[in-house]
């Protein structure tokens, strides 16, 4: 079916727009909590992300295809933050809810890292290996436009990430090929496994280097407000198909939602206990209900 | 013994060029990325043709690897043109990922495989690109002996639905193969029939096998040559029936003997029928600059060299 949309009329749909991130922040909770590992302070830090991609901004159908014609795509290029990927794949009406208890258990779909190897509807490509992404969106983007598919292709990459040489080799690529039908958001969160992208390897001026490479940028100041982001991503689809591909700077806050786990990389990689769950569902009550 | 002649010298690359721009007119889902290296994978006749389905990447074979995997997605049949050196060892975590673990239906097409692509040196001669591609789940890999063969590879790949990696040379070899054969993935071809030694033979090594062969008739002695252009899914029905009648092997390979051909054949036949084996290949080695045909003397892959292993083979039955 046509993507499962909640209600269009602007404040009620901002309010269950929110409710919606509230519910997929516990579901990223629960999942590593579960299986005690797993990536929850880059997925919590994406939830509104997301959420606007599939509830607001994308035209898509659950009745998955790999080849995904004339719809919008999405990859997934750090493909750790699966958790909430597979949220809101699932509360969009690709795959049953109650399967988010099979993430990262033997025989799920739901591996670590996102993989079609499983045939799990929504995802198209493996990531984890980080630095591919981009590389495969620019060729999806490629192939829609030798389509006649006037549908766009959006990518998320994780700021550390871009550390990566093979991104630098897809921007340049996509600059000088006018691949304007993407969208590539980097998720701004400062924070990487060994601490903060300023003391592991300074990314520098994100925006300068994008702009110097061809790019259209746009920053959204804050990426865990849903109503700025769906107008930073909004604002972004204008500028397709002008002769540039189009970079949004996310700024997000890693962890974002639970007070302990906010402005730090200790919860990049880790999974709470029975204790650190309890307080950080708390301060993120049920909306839509568990799984 | 069957006789097969040369019907002049060419090169494999060009083999592939000839193919791709075939596709080119017959399948309008084939679209071609290069990195830098149109001439020399001749890819040349595909760009000017079909301009809109052909992608210059520029010197980023990483990219071309990741945007390959990407236009599968909607049903393009991506064929990506470099080195093999730059086609498997420099890119090898994005085609382990984005391709073969996406299952994606992209076709890794490498020219310049081996010693043979002569005075560079070892920076460029890969030797270990079979092994690399051949371990990953769900590859197709092929290495085709001439011309002719390169040709038909190059069509056959594309009606099949899945990686594949294919290996080709710079230098200009035997072209003895019918130019209208069919090509079979997966599927040896018996070349010469004999009763005292089998030799599996795979890319140019396979001329060199059946110059062997005629050596060793000469002094009565029958082998019996099969070109496995496909390494992996490998024949090892026809490897076995033939070791079944000759008792014994000679592998024939560029390339290192450690991952190679003659490594897939000594694990079908130490399982399923044991029996002594050679292995003409280089021996965990780098190459270095040099003629082709210097390089296949000094690194003993040639008909000479075939000719001792098969005569040492034989003694150990």
């Amino acid at each position: 079916m046509r993507k499962q949309i909640l209600n269009h009329t602007t404040m009620a749909n901002t309010t269950q727009l929110e409710d919606f991130v509230m519910q997929v922040r516990r579901d990223i909770l629960r999942q590593v909590h579960k299986v005690n590992s797993g990536h929850p302070g880059g997925s919590l830090g994406c939830a509104e992300f997301f959420t606007a991609l599939y509830q607001e901004v994308m035209d898509y159908t659950t009745d998955f295809t790999m080849d995904g014609k004339n719809e919008d795509l999405f990859f997934l290029s750090n493909g750790h933050i699966s958790p909430v990927f597979y949220s809101v794949l699932a509360r969009s009406g690709f795959f049953p809810v109650d399967e988010l208890n099979t993430f990262r258990l033997i025989d799920s779909r739901l591996q670590g890292h996102p993989t079609t190897h499983e045939n799990l509807p929504g995802v198209r490509i493996a990531s984890g290996s980080l630095g591919q992404g981009m590389s495969v969106a620019i060729g999806a983007a490629q192939t829609k436009k030798l389509n006649k598919d006037k549908h766009l292709v959006y990518s998320l990459h994780g700021d550390g990430e871009l550390q990566e040489g093979q991104n630098w080799e897809a921007i340049m690529y996509a600059a000088g090929n006018q691949v304007d039908n993407l969208i590539a958001t980097v998720d701004l969160n400062g924070q990487q496994i060994d601490g903060s992208t300023d003391r592991v390897l300074p990314l520098g001026n994100l925006k300068d280097k994008f702009e110097a490479f061809g790019w259209e940028v746009l920053e959204v100041k804050n990426g865990n407000n849903i109503t700025e982001v769906i107008q930073g991503l909004q604002d972004a689809k204008e500028k397709t198909g002008q002769g540039k591909p189009v970079c949004i700077l996310l700024h997000t806050v890693m962890g974002n939602g639970v007070d302990f786990m906010m402005h730090t990389h200790e919860w990049h990689g880790k999974a709470p206990n029975d204790e650190q769950l309890e307080k950080a569902l708390a301060q993120n009550p049920e909306t839509l209900g568990d799984y | 013994m069957k006789k097969y002649i040369d019907t002049g010298k060419k090169d494999t690359r060009s083999g592939f060029g000839a193919g791709l721009e075939e596709l080119g007119k017959k399948n309008e889902n084939v679209v071609a990325l290069c990195a830098d290296l149109t001439g020399s994978l001749k890819m040349d006749a595909f760009k000017n043709n079909h301009p809109e389905r052909f992608f210059q990447v520029g010197i980023a074979e990483a990219n071309m690897i990741g945007m390959a995997a990407g236009m599968t997605i909607g049903g393009k049949i991506p064929f990506t043109g470099t080195f093999a050196n730059f086609s498997t060892g420099r890119v090898y975590d994005q085609i382990r990922q984005s391709v073969a673990y996406s299952g994606k239906n992209v076709k890794i097409c490498a020219s310049h495989a081996g010693l043979t692509l002569g005075e560079d040196g070892a920076t460029h001669q890969i030797l270990e690109d079979l092994g690399l591609m051949k371990m990953l789940p769900g590859m197709t890999v092929i290495n085709t002996c001439d011309y002719n063969q390169t040709k038909a590879a190059t069509l056959a790949i594309a009606e099949h639905d899945g990686p594949v990696y294919l290996r080709f040379g710079r230098p200009k070899v035997a072209n003895f193969t019918p130019e209208d054969q069919n090509f079979e993935i997966g599927k040896a071809v018996q070349l010469t029939e004999g009763n005292d030694v089998t030799i599996v033979a795979t890319g140019h090594l396979v001329w060199e096998a059946l110059q062997a062969a005629e050596t060793l008739a000469e002094e009565g002695i029958t082998a019996e040559v099969i070109n496995i252009h496909t390494i992996k899914p490998l024949d090892a029905d026809a490897i076995i029936a033939s070791v079944k009648k000759t008792g014994c092997v000679v592998t024939a390979e560029e390339h290192n003997y450690l991952g190679g051909l003659g490594e897939s054949v000594a694990r079908v036949l130490s399982t399923e029928y044991p029996n002594p084996q050679e292995f003409i290949a280089t021996k965990d080695t780098f190459g270095e600059s040099g003629t082709p045909e210097q390089l296949m003397e000094k690194y003993g892959l040639n008909a000479k060299s075939i000719v001792a292993a098969s005569k040492k083979v034989i003694q150990r039955k």
